[in-house]
């Protein structure tokens, strides 16, 4: 027994600990903290199958991005947790049994066959990014633009279905702002001339000042 | 010394809990989102193992778009989550039954 070993059992352990406390956790903060953590264990045992940059992409994305997410929807929401793990414990017989025959069945159709076949050695200068890059951008990189589109779908998506448009805010529509034109804003109204006025009035102040 | 089947035990049974999760989770919407992330992790440890004993990087591309979608099914799974809430004020799956006819 390495210390390869010995550090594979020691991540799949925190590993699947924290996946069980995802599952059983009372409070889904609790919940979310422990798939942090799972994670996280998870990218340490890609590390340990030489694929370092899944294994970044792993902490950056999942522990950087859709478990603040989902942290942020949680304290966002108000939820009844007591109302929520009613009859929790009810559902385990069933969910164990489940997933022991599951567990059971793909050990059993994977370990066939598979123990022979043996990692292959790569040299010092082997750099998992370069040729994860190369295969991106060469051989698949039509699912990789594929995927791009797929993202955008998804910050459509999501901004699409969460926003609202409340009814006592000052809104301003800049389209509206940019199309205006001049005669939009500017009323021409012809008025009698300003000297004839202005000498009319100066009549009339000094024939008050003669009566009175 | 590691093998693959290792690696493909630890992709089961991490599968195991997560469908454990689902059926003991069922009215708490949030936590099976978590539990189908789990899933997806197992998913994508077994492609990796894979591609480490078969010495085939291809397996690491598909680990990749598994995570581009499975970022996308969480923003978007979430941001339904909060619709949900906002209109109903509840994630309880036993209520969320509107469109029982």
């Amino acid at each position: 027994m390495n210390f390869e070993t010995i550090v594979f059992y020691i991540f799949s352990a925190i590993l699947l600990l924290s996946a069980l406390r995802v599952v059983t956790a009372r409070s889904p903060i609790h919940a979310a903290l422990a798939l942090v953590l799972a994670f996280f264990t998870a990218a340490s045992i890609w590390l340990l199958l030489e694929a370092e940059f899944l294994a970044i992409t792993l902490v950056l994305v999942y522990v950087g991005a859709v478990t603040v997410l989902f942290l942020f929807v949680v304290m966002t929401l108000d939820i009844d947790v007591a109302k929520m793990r009613e009859g929790f414990w009810r559902h385990l017989p069933l969910a164990l049994a489940a997933g022991a025959v599951m567990a059971t069945e793909m050990i059993l159709v994977l370990r066939t066959r598979t123990d022979t076949v043996a990692p292959r050695n790569l040299d010092t200068h082997y750099s998992n990014t370069k040729e994860l890059g190369r295969l991106l951008y060469v051989d698949y990189v039509y699912p990789f633009e594929i995927a791009a589109v797929l993202l955008l779908v998804a910050i459509i998506a999501a901004i699409a279905l969460t926003m609202r448009r409340r009814k006592d805010t000052k809104y301003i529509d800049p389209a509206d702002q940019v199309k205006v034109r001049r005669q939009d804003r500017i009323r021409l109204v012809s008025m009698p001339a300003e000297t004839a006025r202005m000498k009319d009035e100066g009549e009339r102040m000094t024939n008050e000042e003669e009566r009175g | 010394m590691l093998t693959l089947s290792h690696y493909l035990t630890l992709g089961a049974l991490l599968f195991a809990i997560a469908v454990i999760g689902i059926f003991l989770n069922r009215r708490n919407i949030i936590v099976l989102l978590m539990a189908i992330e789990l899933m997806l992790l197992a998913v994508n440890m077994n492609f990796i193992a894979f591609s480490h004993y078969m010495g085939d990087a291809a397996g690491q591309v598909f680990v990749f778009f598994i995570l581009t979608v499975a970022a996308a099914e969480a923003a978007i799974g979430l941001a339904i989550l909060m619709a949900l809430f906002r209109n109903l004020s509840t994630v309880n799956v036993e209520d969320l039954d509107s469109l029982k006819g």
